[in-house]
This record gives structure tokens, sequence and C-alpha cells, in this order.
């Protein structure tokens, strides 16, 4: 056998572990992933939820018109979604904008629960017990975050949980460039 | 004080991982005979140390200390104690703590086993190498991903094992499948030594085969267990879906096997030297890189990077030391001339051979796609995944070849065949094939279905079965009693027996199933196949940790007879997690198998129930899959287990390496026969 014969196993695998450690690289630049979601730029679905508190009450999407707002998807049983907690806590009052809970696939009373011990940065909260408003949102996972501009179309999507430099660097440009576009 | 004891443990584990590595390795190296002996005592004093530190694991487990961070992760206090257990190895930094484990255990086996029977040179070489791989991972345990970090504040209770794994298939499957993976690092620490030492070109092939057998055994288990594990739990009444997970123990599985057949050739006929070394270092790479996109979450979960972006480049970092090291050492020291006897054009080392390129080219195909969305990514094209409709076919058109070959490879002898036998087994294979192929072509017009599968399956399946039994009824004529099937080739003879069973399985319960998603109120019923199912409402039981909805199925025969009583299950675990269990009634034909779907009306609600959907599979020949893959499992076994491989062998037989003796005749040389 030739010498680049018996080099090749080598060479494969040494492109195989580049490819890898771009894999790493990706993941890591795109902290947390970005899937493009083919509903940026379109209108967000109709949806007809329930309060978590006060199942009665129901939220549409006619009611939130007129005003830019953020939908927080995330659930009591969701690991991820405890990270963000503190996130949320400590910017929900400086967005300048609603912040919607978005429950999902969770009991109402172990929200309630989760809500009570870590705290409620929400405005509102809505459940979505089923998860079948979730597919028309084209939830992938919570926690995930969807900006929906006055005129009910999504403007921003963020897959997993917002860290400080998320929601200084990404978040707050597009919520500034938003209010701008209402006030104009 | 126990955690802290067991991350001790581990760091002692370590220290002698390196003195294991380095001494030995040096010894062999200058020809000390005191470093070399170094070897075994640290092997077991690092298994002893890595067992102590699994067992401090199990204790937290067992006595619910949360304040452990792993334990309280996935385990809480109405979690039962032998899931309290498996929990040892439900997630990440426990996985690597019982691959650890098992990767000692290999080690202290072969310490043991090769005592007296290997040359004491090549023996400190082997151990050496384990003790490099050991080390690795030890590091990458400790630094990365230890399981015995402290949580403070320490909680009132954990979390939940991952309901998925709650299930007795889930238990075993890790342990037996890692015993697979970490195996095949047997068979790679063989090449590694015999590559070091350049003088040993075939002769360790010999040594190696019972361990690569057994490792490739556990690994048919494992996968056979996984693969039952998702047909129950999954509720989808699937057995294999192509994913990142499955695929990535699937690779090692077709390289073994392509190994244990190319060490055979180059054992009994010392060619296929070099293929056979590159094939030993593959098998074990893809172990480690399997392990690697389990463990990364690189292709699979969404978040796993997010948590620690360490572990992804430790982990590779450890791949490429460990493969590009053992890659070039094969490129640097692999045997320059080609050795071994001659053979013809028609001969069993082509068929062979053959086979060799199926497989790996098969394993190529399986890496290709699991590797795709990341490929997508790296070329912009956005992350494209491929799926069953990709890996399906392609394995099948790569693999056909070796199919059609397989009942001739037994009958064609070394070097030269014999090509007037060989046309006369492959006219009986065919016509064999074609009688089992009208009558499943009269069946399908029958059923006035197209499916073209089933004729494919049945033509396959009697084509391998045909070739198996003429071959073992040739060995019953032709050698007398008591030689007539040594280990190795009764364990050949099962597995490709387990080969026919396999492929009926999967292209008849294909073909044959029949499945209905459907809405059923309590007393409706809904005819499946020739069977009629009676949904009888719902009920609430309790499990240990869990409250479930249980539904009561039973199910009638055309004649109207009661057959089974399925109960499907949709579970709720304490940690608010919901999970479908499924009802199976297993049968030798057929499966009938029920999962619950979701209430469909508010009644449901109630505990008498009302409408639920319903999913009702009748599924022939489903356990023919699992039943091939435990024939091929035992298959490896029996064949590790061949007296010929376990030969003491006296110090000055084994110093004289240079010179390839005769093979002992008889046993197993199958050549001898004929």
């Amino acid at each position: 056998m030739s010498r680049t014969g018996r080099l090749l196993p080598l060479i494969v695998f040494v492109a195989l572990l580049a490819l890898l450690g771009f894999g790493i690289v990706w993941s890591q630049s795109h902290l947390p992933r970005e899937v493009p979601s083919p509903l940026i730029g379109k209108a967000a679905p109709a949806f007809d939820l329930p309060r978590l508190n006060t199942p009665d009450e129901h939220l549409t999407k006619a009611d939130m018109l007129g005003q830019p707002y953020l939908i927080n998807v995330f659930a009591s049983w969701c690991f991820a979604c405890g990270q963000e907690h503190p996130v949320l806590m400590a910017y929900a009052s400086k967005l300048g904008v609603p912040l919607v809970g978005y429950d999902y696939k969770d009991k109402p009373a172990d929200a309630k629960a989760w809500l009570a011990r870590h705290g409620n940065p929400y405005h509102m909260v809505i459940a979505d017990r089923s998860g079948r408003t979730a597919i028309d949102f084209g939830v992938y996972g919570a926690p995930e975050t969807y900006l929906i501009d006055a005129r009910g179309i999504i403007r921003y999507k963020h897959i997993g949980p917002l860290t400080p430099e998320i929601v200084r660097n990404e978040l707050a440009p597009k919520i500034a460039t938003l209010q701008q576009e209402a006030r104009s | 004080m126990i955690p802290e004891l067991g991350q001790l443990a581990l760091i002692l584990a370590l220290l002698l991982a390196v003195v294991q590595a380095v001494l030995p390795l040096l010894g062999a190296w200058v020809g000390s005979r005191p470093l070399m002996a170094v070897a075994r005592p640290a092997a077991a004093g690092q298994a002893i140390f890595v067992a102590l530190a699994f067992l401090a694991l199990t204790y937290a487990f067992l006595t619910f200390d949360f304040s452990v961070a792993y334990v309280a992760e996935n385990s809480n206090l109405s979690l039962p104690w032998y899931y309290r257990i498996a929990a040892v190895w439900g997630a990440h930094e426990g996985s690597m703590l019982l691959w650890m484990l098992i990767l000692n255990i290999w080690s202290v086996a072969l310490a043991i086993f090769s005592h007296r029977r290997l040359p004491e040179v090549f023996a400190a070489r082997v151990l050496g190498v384990l003790g490099m791989v050991s080390s690795g991972f030890l590091l990458f345990s400790l630094f990365t991903s230890d399981p015995f970090t402290r949580l403070l504040p320490m909680p009132a209770n954990g979390r939940d094992l991952n309901p998925l794994l709650q299930d007795p298939g889930m238990v075993a499957h890790p342990p037996i499948l890692y015993m697979g993976y970490v195996g095949f690092s047997v068979a790679f620490a063989f090449a590694i030594a015999a590559l070091l030492g350049g003088n040993l070109e075939k002769q360790w092939v010999r040594w190696a085969r019972p361990w690569t057998n057994a490792a490739w055994a556990f690994l048919t288990l494992g996968i056979v267990a996984g693969s039952l594990w998702s047909y129950y739990v999954l509720g989808w009444g699937g057995w294999w879906f192509w994913d990142p997970v499955e695929n990535a123990s699937f690779m090692p599985w077709l390289v073994g096997t392509a190994l244990i057949h190319a060490q055979a050739v180059t054992e009994k006929r010392g060619t296929l030297r070099a293929w056979t070394l590159l094939l030993s270092i593959f098998a074990f790479s893809l172990s480690l890189l399997g392990t690697f996109l389990v463990r990364s979450g690189l292709l699979t979960s969404v978040h796993a990077f997010a948590v620690d972006p360490k572990r992804g480049l430790f982990i590779l970092i450890l791949l490429g030391v460990v493969i590009g090291t053992s890659l070039l050492i094969y490129a640097l020291r692999a045997p320059r001339i080609t050795g071994g006897k001659p053979f013809a054009a028609l001969s069993r080392e082509t068929l062979i051979l053959i086979l060799n390129l199926a497989l790996t080219a098969s394993a190529a195909m399986v890496l290709l796609g699991t590797m795709f969305p990341l490929i997508g990514e790296a070329l912009n094209l956005g992350r494209i995944s491929v799926g069953p409709p990709y890996f399906g076919p392609l394995f099948i058109v790569l693999m056909a070849p070796a199919i059609v070959l397989l009942p001739i490879g037994p009958f064609a002898r070394w070097g030269k065949g014999d090509k007037r036998e060989i046309k006369r087994v492959v006219i009986h294979c065919a016509a064999f094939a074609a009688v089992i192929g009208i009558a499943a072509a009269l069946m399908l017009w029958q059923r006035s279905s197209s499916d073209l599968r089933l004729i494919l399956g049945a033509v396959a399946s009697a084509y391998v079965l045909r070739g198996v039994t003429m071959y073992a009824a040739k060995r019953w004529r032709g050698v007398p009693r008591g030689r007539r099937y040594p280990a190795e080739m009764a364990g050949m003879l099962l597995a490709h027996l387990g080969i026919a069973i396999f492929i009926a399985g999967v292209l008849l319960s294909e073909s044959l199933s029949v499945q209905r998603d459907v809405r059923m109120a309590p007393g409706q019923t809904q005819t499946v196949g020739s069977y009629e199912f009676r949904f009888d409402g719902v009920k609430q039981v309790q499990g240990p940790n869990w409250t479930a909805r249980q539904g009561t199925i039973t199910v009638f025969d055309a004649s109207g007879d009661q057959v089974a009583v399925l109960h499907p299950q949709k579970r709720t675990y304490a940690g608010g997690r919901v999970q479908t269990e499924a009802a199976v009634d297993a049968g030798f034909i057929h499966d009938l198998y029920a999962a619950l779907g979701s209430p469909l009306d508010a009644s449901a609600a109630s505990p008498t129930g009302g409408a639920w959907s319903v999913r009702i599979y009748d599924k022939p020949f489903v356990r023919w899959i699992w039943a091939g893959g435990v024939l091929m499992m035992l298959g490896g076994f029996v064949a590790a287990a061949d007296r010929r491989f376990r030969i003491k062998r006296s110090v000055a037989d084994e110093t004289s390496t240079h010179v390839a003796g005769p093979l002992p005749r008889g046993a197993g040389d199958t050549e001898a026969s004929t």
C-alpha cells in the first residue's frame, strides 16, 4: 500500500474532526440556537387562550393589537426555563413592552406553584395545556421568546433561554425599533 | 462525606490510569520487565477505585442525597429503589462513570486472561493503551462532568429521572450497550499494541478474536434491547428510527461485523492484515464518536451545549488525540508488504472482502446521513436532516450484495472455491427462495395488496435460510460426530440464521402491519386486520411514583373468541411528565399492540372515561426482528467461547513471534473438513 493510501484514513478523520469542531463553534456563536423561523415577518397565528389565574377570561390576538409585545413560552417542567427565569425577573420591567407568559403543556396548578416560588415576571400568563396553539406558533421547545409588533406580525424569535447579553444586544434594539415604528 | 470519597476515588483512579498507561508502554519500549509488570496491578487498582466511585454515586442515589447536584437532578423521593440505581446512569455524568467502570471491567478481564497466554511485552502494551483511553475519560469526567458536584443549598426533593428511562428495558440497555461499545477498546488496544510492536503482524488477531466477538455480541444485544424499548415506550409501534442516537450505536456494529469477519481471514490466511488493523481502529473510533454524538447533544438535543460548552470541546479534543494518534501510528507502521496466502477470485477471502466493503460503505452512509445537518450548516445550506427515506433504501441497496453472497460464504473454501459446488448451492437456494416467493405473491394477491416488500422479505429470508441449513446439513453428513459443529462454526451458523429471521421480521412486519388511529368510546369496536378490538373504557391506576389512566381493550379473533386483553397506559409521573406505555400482546406470529392517545371529550376526565383516541396495530412477525438479533448475539458469544482461542501457550512458543506457526488443525478449521 502506498504511503498516501495509509494516510487516507487520517486525512478523512481530520476532515470529520474539523466538521465537529465547526459544529461546536457554530453552536456557541449561535447560542442559543437560531432555527430560521418561517414565521418571522409573517402575521402571528390567531390565538385564543385562557388566562392561567382566571381561566374564564381568554386572551386573543386581537386583544393585543396596537402595541408591540413579547410572548415567552415557559413551563414548570422545563429545566432551561428555570435558568432563564432570573433574567426575565431582572429585565421584564425594563423592556418597555408587555411580557406575556405562555404556559406550555403544563398543569395549571404546577405552573402557579412554579411562579409563586420563583416570582412572576409576566404581565399576564396564558395557558396552552394541549399545546395545540403552540404548533401554529412553531414552538420548538421551551423556553422560546417571540416579539410581535403592533400589527400582530412576528418580528423576532429566540429559541432557548434568554441571557442578559441577548436581551441587551438583540432583544432591546429590536424592541426600540418597533417602538419607533409604532410612534411614527 | 461519601460523595467526596467518590471524587477522591476517581482522582486516585486517574493517577493509577496514568501509571498503567505510561510505565508498561515505557517498559515495553526499553525492554524492562519490572516496568511492564506494573500493568496488571495498576489496572486492578484503577478498577477498584472506579468501582468505589460508582458505588459512592449509587449510595448517594439510594440515600436520597440531594446535596449532590446529579442526584437532585435525576431522582426524587418517590422514585423506587430500582430506578434510583438505574438513575446512576440516567444522565450524562453517571453515564460517563458507567463507561469507565465497564472499560475497567474489560481491562481487568484482559489482565487476568492474558496472564501466561500472551507474551508479556504484548500484554503490557495492550494494558498500556487501555490505560491511555481510561486516563482520557477520567480526565474528561473530573474536569467537565464531575458526578459528585455538590448542590447548595440542598433542595428538599429532587427533580425526576426522565420517565422515558423508567422502564425495565432502559435499566439494562445502557450497560449492555456500553459493554459492546467499550468492548471494542480491547480489539483497538490489541491493534495498537501490534502496530507498536511491529513484529506481530497476524498473531495478535487470534488473541483479539474472542474479545471482539464478545464485544460485538454485547453490542448486538444492546441494540436489540434499545429497539425493543423504543417499541414499547415510544408508542409509535416502530422499532428503528434512524435517529442520531441509534445510528451512533449502529455504526460501530456495522464496522464491528466487518471486523469479526476480517479477523477470521487474517487469522486463518494471513491476508488483509492492514485492513484488519484499520477496522479495529475504526470500530472503537466509531464507538467514541457515538459517545461524543450522544453525550455532546450536537445533533440531537436543543440545549445540551448551552449548558456546558467545555464538555463538547474536551471530548472533541479527546477524540482527536485518541483516534488521530492511532491513525497516525497506523499510517506510519501498518504492514508495508501484503502478506499471507494468495487467493483466487472465487474464494472465501473474496466473499468476505465484498461483505467488508458493503458493511463499511453502509457505515459511511450512516455516518454521512447522521452528520448531514452539520454539513449543511458548514456549507451554509441550512440545517438539513435526512431521515428514513435516505437511510432505508440506501442500506438495502448497499447490503443486498452481501445477502446474495451469504449462503455461498461458508461453502467457498479459503484460497480457491469449488465452482461446481457453489453453483449447486446457488441453484438450490434460489429455487427454494423462488418457491417461497411465489407463495408470498399468492398471499399478496389474496390480500389484494401490492406491497412488494412482502415478496422481497420472503425471498431473501428463504434464500439465506436455505444456505444456512444446507451448510449445516453438509457438516452433519460429512464430518464425524463430535467435530461437526465446533463453537466458532456453530456461532457462525447461529448468526447467519439470525440474519434470515431478521430479514423476514423486518420486511414481513413492514408490509403486513395494519395500523389504525381511531376515536373509541367505551363499548365501541374496531376491526383491524382479522381482529376485532373492543374499547372497555379507562380507569385510574396508581404506580409507585406515577398515576395513570389505564385503558382496557379486549381483542377477539374472527370466530369471536377472546384472544387478548390489553392495558395501555397514559402515565403522569411525580415530576409532572406524561408518558405513554403501549400494551403489547406478543406472539410468535404477530403482536397486537395498543397505545392510548388523548381523551377526546370532557367526560374522559371522569373515572369511567369517555372517548379516547387509540392507536391499534396488528404487527405480524415483528418479534422475529429481535429474535434474529438475539440469534446473532448468541452466535457472537458461542464463537467467542471456542476452545481454540483459549489454548495456553508455552513461554517458548510465545516468544517465537516472527515465524507464523502452523495453525492447529481440526476444531475450528473449516477448510480441514471438506
